[in-house]
């Protein structure tokens, strides 16, 4: 049965883009109606360091604050999340509620048959698949990893729009955002990658779009129900 | 600089037409936008007619203060500097405010710790500075997470202190703040708290109204010590000498200061009661026995568990506090009548706000209060922590 409100949690190493992916899902799921909140949380900021975000998108008042201990759905970004256990939680899926959702970023097969079994038992379905190879196909560039992974959130929940992730991502690109020195640097060379702004956030756009397709696809071939009900 | 001469009776020097805190809080029309606490506080601000801002960088207030330095560059602050440290900061901001300036500043954890001088004596100056404090832990060992540990520490500087849980809530108190704070018969330091991380880079919908309108400027003239101008020379309270013998009027006047800071701070009531739509704020069944009493991120957890129990068929309630400092002793109490366990969540490890609760209600309440749960270092609280405590506690 389809709740009424879920948290994502997004395991990640600094650069990534999770901070901002869980910002732009948050604004996406708000633009469609729902109530929405995102937050991350990290340590000192340098690249390739264990970073989190949460987003909680649900269809009452959200009053829950801070890391998502236990979460529907787990998105991670990096293997080393993984096999480094660069996660604030260990094992990676520690809190994961039963029928939930794993999205992991990576070219191998990362889950032991321990954890299978486990995850198995609460009925969690695992997608692996190679999003930054994805990226990389989609948007000439690895840096559109999380715009790849939020396409694939939103494609396995079916009930935010492609036009309200639109919305998101335009949102976080063409207004003026505070961020920390690092992610500022991060934008800026994005910026320069892709000449103007409006590539930049077109090819965003169609990576975050081909996901949505790829994902959306998959959870009908493996029987993935509703997650999440509908905005009222 | 000063920009008080570029006003006008009805536009501030930013062009900004001039309204009360009642028509930017309760009248004036609002439209929907989604940010995080940092954003949010420039939002106020820019709507607050300030004079002066000093900053100093330190997780997790840093994006708030380098915010309000960007509206020193649009125009919309007349002063804005970086201090040397923490209690420079909190020094220059009492010298900015002793000149008559409606002035601000934000910190965290450690930084509050290496200002703490200052912030007595704010109050016993009589300036009615905003400190927006977001909480964070304190060394050691260093932690730059959520934790409130340091509102401990300010529990009896002679300030003010408000607590806000939500991006909402920084917004409103901002305005608020300094509306009661430069009431002539209040005129004490307010220092506006949240959680950090929980609020400050929390993204959420927020409600605003629009940006052409500002707060009243702040009257320096009606504040009951006068402030530093050309005939009022600087630190004439300070080196006035009867504090400075020791004999028994020195002794009777420095303790019916520190008597009337604290009446000053209760004669707030009335204003924030107004402002802030009580000091209170309680949320699911009133006639529960259970109830939670909490301040900042604790009251929201607080409420997700209660919304959760009451799927379980466990009634509950969550009396939210919405000033620590004036401590709402009598709207309290008056929430507990019928109620058996009176559970108190925090973020930190020493349980301040069980001390409190426990002091108000002393010999008055029959409540059974229990300090818990509670975390720190950075820990979150889901519901499922405080729903195992009520559990625990109450029996299944």
């Amino acid at each position: 049965m389809a709740k009424d409100s879920i948290k994502i949690r997004m395991p990640a190493l600094g650069g990534q883009g999770a901070v901002t992916a869980a910002h732009i899902a948050a604004t996406a799921a708000d633009r469609e109606g729902y109530y929405a909140v995102s937050n991350p949380f990290f340590g000192a900021e340098k690249r390739m360091a264990p970073s989190e975000s949460y987003a909680r998108i649900s269809t009452v008042p959200v009053y829950d604050r801070g890391e998502v201990i236990y979460p529907d759905i787990i998105m991670v970004y990096h293997q080393q999340v993984i096999t480094m256990g660069k996660s604030y939680t260990m094992p990676f899926y520690s809190g994961i509620k039963a029928d939930g959702l794993i999205i992991i970023n990576s070219d191998a097969e990362l889950l032991n048959e321990s954890d299978k079994k486990r995850l198995d038992e609460l009925n969690v379905k695992v997608l692996t698949k190679d999003f930054t190879q994805f990226a990389i196909e989609q948007a000439g560039t690895e840096l559109a990893t999380n715009m790849a992974m939020l396409g694939a959130l939103f494609g396995a929940l079916g009930t935010v729009s492609k036009p309200a992730i639109e919305e998101g991502i335009k949102d976080r690109f063409l207004k003026k955002y505070t961020a920390s020195g690092g992610t500022a640097t991060l934008d800026s060379v994005i910026e320069k990658k892709f000449k103007k702004k409006m590539e930049l956030i077109d090819k965003n756009l169609n990576t975050a779009s081909a996901a949505f397709d790829l994902t959306s696809a998959w959870c009908k071939e493996v029987g993935l129900q509703q997650i999440l009900q509908a905005p009222t | 600089m000063n920009k008080r001469t570029d006003m006008t009776a009805t536009k501030n020097w930013s062009g900004q037409t001039l309204v009360s805190a009642e028509h930017l809080l309760f009248e004036a029309p609002r439209t929907k936008h989604f940010m995080t606490g940092s954003e949010v506080l420039k939002e106020a601000v820019k709507r607050c007619t300030v004079d002066a801002c000093v900053s100093y960088p330190i997780t997790p207030q840093s994006e708030g203060a380098h915010l309000i330095g960007e509206l020193w560059a649009e125009g919309n602050v007349g002063v804005y500097f970086r201090g040397e440290n923490e209690f420079g900061v909190m020094s220059e901001v009492a010298g900015c405010a002793m000149a008559g300036a409606r002035t601000i500043t934000t910190t965290s954890g450690p930084g509050t710790l290496r200002a703490m001088e200052n912030f007595a004596m704010w109050s016993g100056t009589r300036v009615p500075i905003q400190l927006v404090l977001m909480a964070r832990g304190i060394n050691s060992p260093l932690t730059i997470q959520p934790d409130n540990l340091e509102v401990f520490y300010l529990l009896e500087t002679g300030c003010m202190i408000w607590y806000a849980e939500s991006v909402q809530e920084l917004f409103d108190m901002t305005i608020a703040g300094f509306a009661v704070a430069e009431k002539p018969d209040v005129h004490v330091p307010v220092i506006t708290v949240v959680d950090g991380f929980f609020v400050s880079h929390t993204r959420e919908a927020v409600m605003l109204p629009e940006e052409d309108i500002a707060l009243f400027p702040y009257e320096p003239y009606q504040a009951p010590l006068p402030p530093i101008d050309s005939e009022t020379p600087p630190g004439r309270f300070l080196r006035d000498p009867f504090v400075m013998k020791s004999n028994y009027i020195s002794y009777a006047a420095h303790a019916s200061w520190q008597w009337e800071i604290r009446s000053a701070v209760e004669r707030s009531i009335p204003y924030t009661k107004e402002l802030l739509k009580g000091l209170v704020e309680v949320t699911g069944d009133e006639n529960a026995d259970i109830a939670f009493v909490a301040a900042g991120t604790a009251s929201q957890q607080a409420k997700e568990a209660n919304r959760e129990l009451g799927k379980m068929g466990i009634a509950s309630k969550v009396i939210k506090l919405k000033t620590i400092r004036p401590f709402p002793h009598n709207d309290l109490l008056a929430t507990l009548a019928g109620v058996k366990y009176v559970f108190v969540p925090e973020f930190n490890v020493v349980g301040w706000l069980e001390k409190e609760v426990k002091q108000s209600l002393y010999n008055k309440c029959d409540a059974q209060i229990i300090g818990g749960p509670r975390v720190a270092g950075g820990m979150s609280m889901p519901a499922e922590a405080i729903i195992a405590e009520v559990l625990e506690v109450v029996g299944e």
